[in-house]
């Protein structure tokens, strides 16, 4: 664990202070710091950098205004691009000078992952359903953790006009951390 | 694995001994001047090999293989032993012009050497049959020649043109020997095995980018960001030691290079070099300063009048409707493949420059100028180019750059190459121009009268100012001058106000009939819809006095069926002459969610005579997808006084998955209408951007103005 | 120092490892058939295959292409023992200019080792990251059927 209490603190700092009338019952404390984790990291999953290769069509998307990724480049059967022209004929396993980027494994999250179309509660839903989502929740966790691609997030590079990729908004440690912290309070989605 | 054999010919671009030595890995070196040559324009080896001399530039319109072929005809060679090589433009200098014109421009190459070249043809055969006459003691006329033989058949006796041709190059060389009757061609109009094909498929090094010579240094080049603007300063000790640094270089006013040992070192230490610039020229220029700029010029009362039909001016003002319209059309690039790129050498005695260049006398006669040298001590070797569209021709700052570098570092070859960067932010710009045209009818519907006025940048106050006729630059209103305005109109006038910027414009294929030929041929459109006439009828109403024009207007249209698109789709159509070509095109397009698809084109051509079929295809294929890249995405935007484009992720062309089907139908006239022949290079161009907007109309209802195309919602 | 295998010979490379593979095919190995148009994958002049994989030389570096197979347009066939696609090309006369064409050959042989019977939506699938300025790509998508017919 990289940055443990640090973080969670202020969050249950926050799920203390909901006023309770008397009619009203006390949600379940590790509910509400899985919710209001979901509801602050859900802000990265959002992110075009994320989004752009969790899409729910057979291309990627590229840029912040998530236009379809130039030359036609296609899902492909299993998300790597087509047979002959795939993610590594031009992605790298690092930024390259000239704007495009890279990472080692370059390619498209699988369609049962994709998150584009849905709103946050269908988001939730897609990473809780063992059927779609593929990963256990000990594996969410790694993924948006220590996945090299998803890091990458953080370590976009400048674009082909030079100008630095907009990173998502907030760390990659404070990410990872909510991430931990919604699935260790039960995965909760909101309704 | 079954495959055929290729036919492979020998290629050969024109490459000298020089000193420094031979290229590494290129063609064997051209034929020596006095070994086997016939006449300057055909060499005959022992061997039966025909080498011909081409004196225009390869871009890829085929003239490799075109231009041999109106030699060959006349000389009656066997084909599969031709070979081409380069005229030598330094020789054409020194040898009094005998290879004539070398500019590559306008599609001139078939239209304005074809009867030369056939004459020459002519004179070589003459000259074979004269010494095998002599020989056996016959008359020549006596004599035949056929397939690389000279025979006589009374006597049975032949002799092949190898054993012929070093004695038949000391006869006297004939003058106005009869040509053949088109009736009579057996290699013209046939789609011969091209010369210039294999070194392309087997990547030969054939390009100025491929140049390779003993000690040759790398440089790469950084521009002024704002064109025309001036180096102030730069940090030489900054970049001097990075790896492969040889030499940090001014380049005329507005360009800095660094000499290294190979491009890559050459490239990293320029970008990273600092540059202190003045950009003044082009402060608060951008596309919006430029429109109004050119805005005011259509409305300029003082504006040249290029073609006068009537007094428009009562037609309009007795109307009952007007349409009274504005078109923009936008700067684009040129955008070779193969970026800007030339290899010098300079030394006091001379310059070698081995160049992409299509005009080979244009670059000898820039580089005479720029270096003050005799033009005589300038060597052009040229090579083929990686595409030209027109940026390789008057536009020699290429050329004057690389010596101007290779100058700093004498007696050593310097290959400079720009960066895709470079190039797309220092073209010569196909211009922005401005169109105003109003309509008139009466009460009925009937066209009463037709005005245009133009407003934009000069080409030839860009390259050429010698071309201005008093300040005019009548090429602003190339497809609405009386030579070139198709329709007949009661009421017409063209007017031009030309307005420049510090934004250097240039030829593009097409030039002026690119912009031109949209603003007419989408506005007959809107004149058709107020007619309500159907906007095939109404051009075969206006062209039913020109034969030539309605035969291809009608073979377009029976290719696309015209009027009977399939369920969804619709169509537009546009006729263009460009080059005494005439060009007509018929879009089939669908709109869906606002998405737009170009299923098909259908297009029919008549350059009055054709060379090469499938290599005129080709040429209109070209011309079709530049025309529709252009429509669809192409833009050359200015912000601040510099251009914002800097590579394919922002300036877009077509890709394999967006290609229509496209059909062409050659229709040539044969001499029909005149004897004129035309150039294919540029003419199927022109008519695609206004079939396309023409058949956006009916599926979307919206009259498209400006291009292109990407800035318009499309949805309904 | 490190080993390239290009078109099945070992070439010990003295470049930084930054380097993009581009610049070591052409200024160091002499191998031009390789062409640059615009250093950053957008138009595929520049393709070969690495492993049998289309790759955009200009964009890879040594350090990604270690210990990989490279094979370039010099070594996919000759004017004696054309390829298939080569073959094709010059059957249909497809090349203009000619520039973006050892990078269209190359990725179209990518896709035929993959897909030796392609649809045209597989064409358009592999082929629309290589532009031709020429307008070539009517050609380039008969010669890659006709390939096929020769494989």
């Amino acid at each position: 664990m990289r940055f443990p209490s640090l973080i969670l603190a202020p969050i249950l700092a926050a799920a203390t202070t909901i006023a309770v009338t008397a009619e009203e019952v006390t949600l379940p404390q590790d509910e509400v710091a899985s919710l209001a984790a979901f509801d602050r990291l859900v802000a990265v999953i959002e992110h075009p950098r994320c989004m752009n290769c969790h899409t729910s069509t057979d291309f990627p998307r590229q840029g912040n205004a998530r236009l379809r990724h130039n030359m036609g480049v296609a899902r492909g059967p299993e998300n790597h691009g087509t047979p002959a022209l795939q993610c590594a004929t031009c992605h790298q396993d690092n930024n390259a000078p000239s704007g495009v980027p890279g990472n080692a494994n370059w390619h498209l999250a699988p369609l049962s992952m994709a998150w584009e179309g849905l709103d946050r509660r269908g988001i939730c839903r897609q990473l809780t359903d063992p059927a779609r989502s593929t990963m256990t929740p000990e594996q969410l966790v790694e993924h948006m953790n220590n996945d090299p691609l998803v890091l990458w997030a953080w370590n976009p590079g400048n674009d082909l006009n030079g100008l630095p990729r907009e990173k998502p908004p907030m760390s990659a440690g404070e990410f990872g951390e909510l991430v931990r912290v919604w699935v260790a309070n039960g995965a909760q989605c909101p309704d | 694995m079954n495959t055929p054999a290729p036919t492979r010919r020998q290629f050969l671009f024109g490459i000298s001994a020089v000193a420094g030595g031979l290229l590494v890995g290129l063609p064997e070196s051209r034929a020596q001047t006095g070994h086997g040559e016939v006449t300057a324009w055909v060499v005959i080896t022992p061997d039966d090999t025909v080498t011909i001399r081409v004196a225009r530039s390869d871009m890829g319109q085929g003239i490799f293989t075109a231009l041999p072929m109106l030699v060959a005809e006349e000389l009656e060679c066997d084909w599969a032993k031709v070979r081409a090589e380069y005229a030598d433009t330094n020789e054409n200098l020194t040898r009094d012009k005998p290879w004539g014109d070398m500019v590559t421009s306008t599609s001139i190459s078939v239209r304005a050497s074809q009867e030369y070249l056939r004459q020459a043809g002519a004179q070589a055969r003459e000259m074979l049959i004269a010494e095998a006459a002599a020989r056996w003691n016959v008359t020549p006329v006596s004599c035949r020649a056929r397939g690389g033989i000279v025979s006589h058949a009374a006597s049975g006796r032949a002799l092949r043109f190898g054993a012929l041709a070093a004695a038949a190059a000391r006869r006297p060389i004939p003058e106005n020997v009869p040509l053949k009757a088109p009736s009579d061609w057996r290699l013209i109009g046939t789609s011969a095995a091209r010369i210039e094909a294999a070194p392309k498929v087997f990547a030969e090094p054939i390009f100025a980018t491929d140049v390779d010579l003993p000690g040759m240094l790398h440089a790469a080049v950084k521009n002024c960001p704002t064109i025309g603007g001036s180096v102030v300063a730069f940090d030489h000790a900054a970049v001097a030691g990075l790896p492969g640094v040889r030499h940090v270089v001014q380049v005329g006013k507005d360009a800095v290079a660094v000499v290294a040992d190979s491009w890559r070192q050459a490239n990293a230490a320029v970008e990273a070099l600092p540059v202190t610039w003045d950009e003044s020229i082009g402060t608060g220029v951008s596309n919006a300063t430029l429109r109004t700029l050119f805005r005011e010029g259509l409305a300029d009362p003082a504006a040249a009048i290029g073609h006068r039909i009537d007094d428009v001016g009562a037609s309009l003002g007795g109307a009952a409707q007007i349409i009274d319209v504005e078109y923009e059309a936008p700067f684009l690039a040129h955008a070779t493949m193969e970026p800007q790129v030339c290899t010098a050498k300079v030394t006091a005695e001379r310059i070698d420059l081995w160049a992409p260049t299509q005009n080979g006398e244009g670059t000898t006669n820039t580089i005479a100028r720029v270096m003050q040298r005799d033009a005589a001590q300038i060597f052009v070797h040229k090579l083929q180019l990686g595409g030209g569209f027109g940026r390789r021709g008057l536009a020699q700052d290429w050329a004057r750059q690389s010596v101007q570098i290779a100058a700093q570092v004498p007696g050593v070859p310097v290959r400079m190459l720009w960066s895709r960067e470079e190039d797309f932010t220092h073209d010569y710009y196909r211009p922005m121009v401005l169109a105003r045209q109003t309509a008139g009818f009466d009460a009925q519907g009937r066209l009463l009268g037709w005005k245009v006025r133009i407003s934009g940048s000069s080409i030839a106050a860009s390259l050429a100012p010698f071309w201005l006729k008093e300040g005019v630059d009548n090429a602003l209103m190339d497809g609405f001058v009386e030579e070139d305005m198709p329709y007949a109109v009661a009421s017409f006038e063209v007017g031009v106000a030309r307005r420049d910027s510090h934004i250097p414009v240039g030829f593009w294929r097409g030039v002026n009939l690119s912009q031109n030929g949209w603003f007419r041929e989408a506005f007959l459109d809107e004149i058709a819809a107020m007619r309500k006439i159907d906007p095939y009828l109404l051009r075969r109403e206006l062209l039913s006095e020109n034969p030539r024009a309605l035969a291809t207007l009608d073979a377009a249209a029976k290719l696309a069926g015209w009027g009977k698109p399939p369920a969804g789709r619709h169509q537009g159509i546009a006729i263009v002459e460009g080059d005494n070509a005439w060009c007509a095109q018929i879009a089939e397009i669908s709109v869906t969610d606002g998405r737009l698809k170009v299923h098909r084109i259908s297009c029919a051509v008549d350059p009055n005579f054709v060379v090469h079929p499938d290599i005129t295809v080709q040429q209109i294929e070209g011309g079709i997808v530049q025309g529709l890249a252009a429509a669809l995405y192409g833009e050359v935007t200015v912000e601040d006084g510099r251009v914002q484009q800097t590579n394919f992720h922002n300036y877009r062309y077509l890709r394999m998955e967006e290609m229509p089907v496209i059909d062409v139908a050659l229709v040539p006239s044969l001499g029909r209408y005149g004897d004129r022949w035309g150039g294919v290079g540029e003419t199927g161009l022109p008519p695609l951007a206004p079939a396309l907007t023409n058949a956006i109309h009916p599926a979307t209802g919206k009259r498209l103005r400006s291009l292109p195309i990407s800035n318009h919602d499309l949805r309904v | 120092m490190p080993v390239l295998k290009v078109n099945g010979s070992p070439h010990e490379i003295d470049l930084p490892d930054d380097t993009p593979l581009l610049w070591a095919l052409r200024d160091t190995l002499g191998l031009l058939g390789t062409r640059y148009g615009c250093g950053a994958a957008l138009c595929g002049c520049c393709t070969v295959h690495a492993d049998g994989k289309a790759l955009r030389s200009c964009v890879a570096t040594l350090a990604d292409v270690a210990g990989a197979e490279i094979l370039t347009i010099e070594g996919l066939g000759t004017a004696a023992t054309p390829h298939p696609v080569q073959a094709a090309w010059l059957e249909i006369d497809v090349a203009q200019c000619g520039y973006c064409q050892s990078g269209q050959m190359m990725q179209a042989a990518a896709l035929l080792r993959e897909i030796p019977k392609p649809s045209d939506a597989d064409i358009d699938a592999a082929m629309s990251g290589n532009l031709c300025r020429c307008g070539t790509y009517s050609r380039v998508r008969a010669a890659i059927h006709r390939a096929a017919e020769f494989i």
